[in-house]
């Protein structure tokens, strides 16, 4: 009993951390169709971001939750006016932008930062189920998600600038011609994508050795995530997150976390070959 | 001593050309020492202070008037982590800069890369890395700790400290991978159980649900041969599941590169180790070391088991070319192996004429307030695991690395 | 309207001759092997995307392959022209096989991207959690983490004990690439090559004049994969060492970047791509004033801004009479439709 809710819980963990990493770049995809391969290290300057402002002795939950999304969406929005703008409409050419951009930021981290790990301490403490230890972080991480995706959707359900974003989503001229200018809406956008993706590199440090090129290590997984989820934003996310998330922890827990990661891996092959448009372009059409 | 013809010769050949060169151009016939260390990416918190210590040494070597009366010069290669980069810069450390010794490698993967490389070249190579054991090459001397004199030393030590299940989390590489079949034996011969093995690929840095599998197997002692910046998040993650007080932990590797004083006390405290070097030394060769290497880099003290190895290797080359009174390969390989000590911050350490290994004393520690408490002292102990299966007197042309067998 | 096929060959033996008479003067031969090397790793994305618009993010997937198995194959025969041979057939299958997998499942572009990328990632893993006694192949240990050192080098056909290595191991690949080269020009000027570049332009069309879309560009798929994995074989003999490294994301990272900044479409640009950001990279290698990766990667973001055909259409505008005639990017097509999404 202690056991199965131990592993529920490491479960809806890896769904979290799947949606955490993944936010980002879904919105900045489904809202604008580019796909910003720098969204690892918007991520890693996110981690970096609070680890140098916990250093300077702001509060760990102030530069998690505040400071890292305010300055890696500053940092967003500067890329996004210097660069993503030329490019809309050329879907190939972003992602190599982008790329090139991600070098660009793990080589000013390394100029910065060193190419050393560093790191902070979890600020939650662990607690006993039964006969068992949970990491009390992992439920930050599980909560921190669960209020984003809300957040999300309420945003895009029930406010004005949510109702102009999912327009401009579907037909960006129809938007235009309706007098609001596409530019500022994806500039916006783009502000919250990288906004998104700091946060998640912020809440993630504490649990990893955090080095210049650590954004690697989540670009390939939120890619996968993001893609396989399809055209709509939040049923996409949520249903590719939740089938990587469950297939990589029953492979964990029944053989090694390496099995787990090439699960998800073949999971997501097996996946597209079947959708090719992604979950959403088969289940869910039509939700957000 | 007996003195053999080639010695003989070779000192004579030395003599002649220092007494016969003007001292202007013997200056310039430096001695080419070729160093290879990680001193960034993320296993530069083993690399750096390294590189110190090989500096450190060299200096003091080169203050003292050098060896055979030339100085020493260093070539330096800064490997960034990647062991693709071992290969490159350990052929042009041979072919192009063809120097006279190699100093480096840390991870035992890296030092596979380049061990063929120097043996090819006839280029004398010193690996002075705590490692899972087992090389017999005659072209190589290794002064880090074997499992026989680390491990078979912590295991019973930890599991009286805790209790007789034991659950291994190692790298999943060669070292790790040996590592853990030898505790997997020196468990067995203590009477203890193995429940569970695992092994990371050096890059994972996420333990949480392999935190809760341990938990399943509810071991009484969990031993950890992590290596690198990302295994660190282990030993945070473990002490963030509020694990530290429900079971011991000890390691084979942690505090290697002065992780304890990353940890955080209530992280660190309590895990025990088994090295033979510790900042904690309280011996006047020690005091004097640290002393020293305050003063030649602004006061930091940042040295650590495998710095501190890599500084008794370089002063035992540096004797092994005195004692041959030439840089000739064979004969420096031959000074060594009549059996040449040092006497080092980590203690004596003594070539091991069989293996090319050493005898050195290991302490048994546990981390206590981001240090390495010495609890007890094993003095000279003997690499028997790499004794039992190398004999380069016998065999000079071996060239393996033996694995154990279970 | 193009050369023919005689003069072609002509001035490409002579410019190459010349070449590899010249550059052994300038550069360490030791450098220019591997220069030469990656200009073959260029080459086989090269052709898939500058001349089949496969954007592959897993190229280096291939070259791994064509690396491990050389390493596998000469530890376990001990001579070294079965393997070569070897690697070179096996990411040609491997690649046949995913080809199909995907071609004829209909993905495109971004999909496609997925998929390939998705694969490298798998066999990254994989390799890198070999370092078990448990894998072995004959009496190949894969290693892990470690790699593979140690396996016997190039050497003469039926010779094993006389190696080909240092200058004469230069002139052997240069001689090597200049043969791919040659090989794929003549592909590219068959009918074969000829509807590649139809399918890159407008698949539906290519599809409603009755060719086999999936078939073709799974074929060049393979033939791109084989180039690659003779690369990786090459490489392989060079660092006389393979590490996992080698199936790595930022491999194939740097493959594409060299196709960028060389020129798509163009038989010449990815080669001159790959040798000259290699070589760049090999004298910032040098420097510690600037971080490397800065560099490639503001290359790559400028290139994609202001030059995004590539210097060699760029440069050589007036010389543009082979066969890429690269007057539209391949990607002309998604881009509008990417737009209207």
């Amino acid at each position: 009993m202690d056991l199965s809710f131990v592993i529920a819980v490491e479960v809806l963990y890896a769904v979290a951390s799947l949606v955490l990493i993944s936010a980002g770049l879904a919105v900045v995809f489904g809202m604008m169709k580019v796909i910003n391969l720098a969204h690892g290290e918007f991520m890693m300057l996110g981690g970096y971001t609070t680890i140098t402002a916990v250093g300077l002795g702001v509060n760990v939950f102030i530069a998690m939750l505040v400071i890292a999304p305010l300055v890696v969406g500053l940092i967003g929005l500067i890329v996004e006016r210097l660069v993503i703008r030329h490019l809309y409409g050329r879907l190939v050419d972003t992602m190599l932008a982008t790329w090139g951009l991600s070098l660009v930021f793990i080589g000013l981290a390394t100029m910065i930062f060193g190419n050393t790990t560093t790191g902070i301490s979890t600020p939650i403490p662990g607690f006993a189920v039964g006969d068992y230890q949970i990491s009390g972080y992992n439920f930050f991480i599980i909560v921190v998600a669960v209020v984003l995706v809300i957040a999300m959707l309420a945003v895009l359900r029930g406010t004005r600038a949510g109702l102009i974003a999912r327009g401009t989503m579907q037909r960006a001229d129809m938007a235009a011609a309706l007098g609001y200018s596409p530019d500022r809406i994806y500039m916006a956008t783009f502000f919250c994508g990288s906004a998104l993706s700091g946060l998640a590199g912020a809440v993630l440090a504490p649990l990893v050795g955090l080095v210049p090129t650590s954004g690697g290590a989540y670009i390939a997984k939120a890619f996968i995530t993001v893609i396989a989820g399809g055209p709509s934003l939040i049923a996409g996310l949520l249903s590719s997150a939740t089938s990587f998330g469950v297939v990589n922890q029953v492979f964990t827990f029944a053989i090694s976390p390496v099995i787990g990661e090439v699960a998800l891996l073949v999971a997501a092959v097996i996946l597209l070959r079947l959708m090719p448009q992604g979950i959403t372009g088969r289940f869910f059409k039509g939700k957000l | 001593m007996s003195l053999n013809r080639r010695d003989f010769l070779g000192r004579t050949a030395a003599l002649t050309t220092t007494a016969m060169l003007p001292t202007a151009v013997f200056a310039d016939g430096t001695i080419k020492l070729g160093s290879i260390l990680d001193a960034s990416g993320p296993f530069d918190a083993y690399g750096k202070p390294m590189d110190q210590a090989m500096r450190m040494a060299v200096s003091e070597i080169n203050e003292a008037g050098g060896l055979l009366g030339r100085q020493v010069e260093v070539t330096a290669y800064d490997t960034q982590s990647d062991m693709a980069l071992y290969s490159q810069y350990g052929q042009q450390l041979t072919r192009q800069d063809k120097v006279d010794v190699v100093h480096g490698g840390i991870l035992s993967a890296s030092r596979e890369a380049i061990r063929q490389t120097m043996r090819k070249t006839k280029t004398l190579y010193f690996y002075n890395v705590l490692y899972e054991g087992g090389v017999c090459d005659r072209n190589i001397f290794i002064n880090g700790v074997t499992p026989a004199q680390q491990v078979e030393a912590l295991v019973p030590f930890a599991m009286k400290n805790s209790g007789k299940k034991v659950y291994i989390l190692a790298a999943d590489y060669n070292y790790g991978q040996i590592t853990a079949r030898w505790i997997q034996k020196f468990v067995a011969d203590n009477g203890g159980e193995v429940v569970g093995t695992d092994f990371f690929p050096l890059d994972v840095s996420d333990f949480g649900s392999t935190i809760a599998k341990v938990q399943t197997a509810a071991p009484d002692l969990v031993i950890a041969p992590l290596v690198g910046g990302a295994h660190l998040s282990f030993f945070r993650q473990w002490a963030a599941a509020g694990m530290k007080d429900k079971i011991a932990l000890a390691s084979t590797t942690l505090g290697v590169g002065n992780e304890h004083k990353v940890l955080t006390p209530e992280e660190g405290n309590g895990i025990m180790c088994a090295y033979n070097y510790s900042q904690e030394l309280d011996t006047p060769e020690n005091a004097q070391f640290k002393e020293k290497w305050a003063a030649m880099f602004d006061g930091d003290q940042s040295m650590h088991e495998i710095a501190v190895s890599h500084y008794h290797g370089i002063k035992t080359w540096a004797e092994g070319v005195r004692k041959a009174g030439s840089l000739d390969r064979m004969a420096i390989i031959e000074a060594l192996e009549t059996g040449i000590s040092i006497m080092g911050p980590g203690g004596k350490v003594t070539v091991d004429p069989k293996t090319h290994h050493a005898v050195l004393d290991v302490h048994l520690m546990e981390m206590q307030d981001q240090q390495m408490k010495v609890i007890e002292t094993l003095p000279q102990r003997q690499p028997v695991d790499t004794q039992a299966v190398c004999d380069l007197s016998a065999n000079p042309n071996d060239n393996t690395q033996y694995e154990i067998e279970i | 309207m193009e050369r023919s096929l005689g003069k072609d060959i002509t001035a490409t033996l002579i410019v190459s001759a010349l070449l590899i008479w010249l550059l052994p003067m300038m550069v360490a031969t030791y450098t220019l092997t591997v220069l030469v090397i990656y200009g073959m790793l260029g080459l086989s994305l090269g052709l898939i995307w500058g001349f089949g618009g496969i954007l592959c993010f897993g190229q280096a997937a291939f070259f791994g392959l064509g690396a491990y198995t050389y390493a596998i194959a000469a530890i376990n025969f001990g001579e070294s022209t079965v393997p070569m041979l070897l690697a070179v057939l096996v990411p040609l299958i491997f690649a046949a096989v995913l080809g199909a997998l995907m071609f004829y499942g209909r993905l495109t572009d971004v999909y496609l991207g997925v998929i390939t990328l998705v694969v490298t990632l798998i066999l990254f893993k994989f390799v890198n959690s070999t370092a078990g006694p448990q894998y072995v192949i004959g009496n190949a240990r894969l290693g892990g983490y470690n790699g593979i050192p140690g396996f016997q080098t190039l050497n003469v056909p039926g010779n094993p004990d006389a190696y080909i290595w240092g200058d004469p191991y230069f002139y052997f690949c240069a001689v090597t690439l200049v043969i791919v080269f040659l090989l794929v020009t003549w592909l590219l000027r068959s009918s074969f090559g000829r509807v590649a570049i139809g399918i890159r332009e407008n698949e539906t069309r290519m599809a409603l004049m009755g060719y086999d879309v999936a078939a073709r560009k799974t074929v060049l798929f393979a033939i791109g994969a084989a180039i690659a994995g003779l690369a990786g074989a090459l490489f392989a003999n060079w660092g006389e060492i393979v590490t996992p490294g080698l199936f790595s994301l930022g491999q194939s990272a740097e493959i594409i970047i060299w196709c960028i900044v060389g020129g798509l479409g163009t038989r010449l640009g990815p080669i001159l791509g790959a040798a000259g950001l290699a070589y760049l990279k090999f004298m910032l290698g040098q420097q510690s004033l600037i971080d490397n990766t800065l560099i490639t990667g503001l290359i790559l973001v400028l290139f994609v801004l202001f030059l995004p055909k590539g210097l060699v259409p760029a440069v050589a505008a007036p010389w543009k009479a082979s066969f890429g005639r690269a007057r539209r990017r391949p990607h002309a097509r998604q881009r509008r439709k990417a737009r209207h999404g």
